[in-house]
């Protein structure tokens, strides 16, 4: 652990900081898997740990790196765009295929979907009176 | 004095993300259905790249974060494919 003593005291206590909050909030993000009752309140819990906490954690090891070898090391913006990228892109598809599961399954706890809607009554809007009439 | 207070606050984020880890595990064996199985698959993914972050911090070491790259790939491809399974019924058509 020689190299920790290597940095300054306010690089030190950044990182340490940073490290924690992102720890703290993935741990959060993981937690709430456990505790929401379905699936679609639950595929929200763990975006906090893949926002915040991924970003916490990469600032840490931005500041840390790049403080540590005396240049700039910004190679965890990689990691960043694509966690940014990716997680709307996967999460999208699980919650659309869950929606398709649920409703091939006939669960009531969903909404139905677009196509099978049965408009129950047009409203006329010549009936309220104060509209012109068409052309 | 100062080495000692970050090298600790790294075992204790490294300790959080395990237990982060763990609830994902507990999500991923118990989970009553397919998707929920496959959502705690992701966060374990997620939650092993900032672990191996942690790591690289700890030893000072670049080679962390090329696995930790590495994860955060794959993380992504499985967890696409096994949502387009539980659509589909097939990956590839």
């Amino acid at each position: 652990m020689t190299h920790l003593a290597e940095v300054p005291a306010w690089v030190a206590l950044l990182t340490a900081l940073f490290l924690l909050i992102g720890a703290g909030l993935t741990l959060i993000g993981s937690f709430g898997l456990l505790r929401f009752d379905t699936f679609y309140a639950r595929i929200h819990a763990p975006t906090l740990g893949s926002t915040l906490g991924v970003g916490f954690v990469l600032i840490a090891s931005m500041l840390f790196f790049t403080v540590l070898e005396s240049r700039l090391v910004i190679h965890e913006v990689l990691i960043t765009a694509l966690m940014i990228v990716t997680t709307p892109i996967t999460l999208m598809l699980l919650g659309r295929a869950a929606l398709y599961r649920d409703r091939t399954e006939g669960n009531d706890d969903v909404p139905p979907s677009q196509a099978t809607v049965v408009k129950p009554d047009v409203v006329i809007p010549e009936a309220t009176g104060d509209q012109p009439p068409p052309a | 004095m100062i080495a000692e207070i970050l090298v600790w606050s790294i075992l204790v984020a490294q300790i959080l993300l395990v237990l982060a880890m763990g609830c994902a595990v507990y999500r991923m064996l118990k989970g009553p259905r397919a998707q929920d199985r496959v959502l705690g698959l992701d966060t374990l993914y997620v939650n092993a790249t900032m672990l191996l972050l942690t790591f690289g911090i700890r030893t000072a070491s670049i080679l962390y974060f090329e696995a930790a790259l590495i994860i955060a790939l794959l993380g992504f491809v499985s967890t696409a494919a096994l949502a387009k399974f539980l659509m589909r019924g097939e990956v590839i058509e």
